[in-house]
C-alpha cells in the first residue's frame, strides 16, 4: 500500500513541476490523471519491488556519488588512452559472478557497470554477467569486485 | 560576486561536456573493432551530455527549467546503458565475435 502513495506522489510531483501551472482546473486534472495511471498500474502489477523500487531509495544518497565519481575517474582514463598516440587497449571479454540476490540488484548491478566507460555488460545468464573491457586495469578493477560488493549493500538485505 | 562565480562554473561544465563530446568522437573513429568504439559512445553519454545538463542547470538557477533538466539527466542515466546493452548484445547475436580482433576494423 505504501508504493501506491509513494507511486501515486511521485506521478502528481511530476505533473505539477512539468506543468507548472497550479489552477485548480488543471491540478484537479493532474489528479484525475494520477488517480488513473496508478490504477492501471495495480491492475497491470507492476507496483512491486521491481517496478517502484522504493526500498533502495534513501540508500541512493551513498550509492550514486560513488558511482558518478567512478565514471568521471575512468572517463578520464578512457580519454586519456583514445588521445594517446599508441592507442594502449587490450580489449577482453570476461565473466564475472555477482552477489546480488534479487533481479533489481543485479540491473543495477550490469547498468552500474555499462555506465562506467570502458567496461559494458553484454550477456547475463542467472548470476554470471559476460563483461566487455577496454583494458586490462578496467577489467581487474570490475573483478576485484569493489564495485559488485557496493552495490549489494546498496540493494539491501530486505 | 556570486553571479560571475556560477557563470565560470557553468561555461567550465559546459566546456568540459563539449570537450569529452570531441574525445568520444575521436574514439569512435580511432578504436579498432566494434565493442571497443561502444566504449567510446559510452563516454560520450556520461561525460558528454550530463555536464553540458549541470551547466545549463546553472544557468537557469531554481527553476521549473532546472526540474526538467534533472528529469532528462535521470532518463539518460537510466536509458543510456540500457542502449549500450542492446548495442552490444545486437552485435554479439548477429556474429560479431568480441574475441575476433579485425571484425569490425575499418
Amino acid at each position: 500500500m505504501v508504493r501506491y502513495f509513494s507511486l501515486a506522489l511521485v506521478l502528481l510531483a511530476v505533473w505539477l513541476l512539468l506543468s507548472g501551472h497550479y489552477d485548480p482546473l488543471l491540478i484537479s486534472l493532474g489528479v484525475a490523471s494520477v488517480i488513473l495511471t496508478t490504477w492501471i498500474a495495480a491492475r497491470l502489477k507492476i507496483v512491486d519491488i521491481e517496478g517502484h523500487p522504493i526500498h533502495i531509495a534513501l540508500r541512493t544518497i551513498r550509492y550514486f556519488p560513488w558511482l558518478f565519481w567512478e565514471i568521471v575517474k575512468s572517463n578520464v582514463d578512457v580519454a586519456r588512452r583514445v588521445l594517446s598516440p599508441s592507442l594502449p587497449v587490450s580489449p577482453r571479454v570476461f565473466t564475472v559472478q555477482s552477489s546480488q540476490r534479487t533481479a533489481v540488484g543485479r540491473t543495477i548491478y550490469a547498468n552500474s557497470i555499462t555506465l562506467t566507460p570502458g567496461t559494458v555488460t553484454i550477456d547475463v545468464r542467472g548470476s554470471e554477467l559476460d563483461v566487455h573491457s577496454l583494458t586490462s586495469e578496467s577489467a581487474a578493477e570490475i573483478q576485484s569486485g569493489r564495485m559488485d560488493a557496493r552495490v549489494t549493500i546498496f540493494e539491501g538485505a530486505d | 560576486m556570486l553571479e560571475p562565480a556560477l557563470d565560470f562554473l557553468s561555461w567550465a561544465l559546459i566546456l568540459t561536456g563539449g570537450v569529452f563530446g570531441v574525445i568520444g568522437g575521436i574514439g569512435i573513429v580511432r578504436l579498432p573493432t566494434f565493442f571497443t568504439r561502444i566504449h567510446a559512445a559510452g563516454m560520450a553519454e556520461t561525460m558528454c551530455a550530463p555536464p553540458i545538463l549541470l551547466g545549463m542547470m546553472l544557468q537557469s538557477g531554481w527553476s521549473l527549467v532546472t526540474f526538467k533538466l534533472v528529469v532528462i539527466l535521470v532518463f539518460l542515466f537510466l536509458t543510456s546503458p540500457t542502449a549500450s546493452h542492446a548495442l552490444a548484445k545486437a552485435a554479439l547475436h548477429g556474429g560479431v565475435s568480441p574475441h575476433d580482433e579485425d571484425v569490425g576494423r575499418s
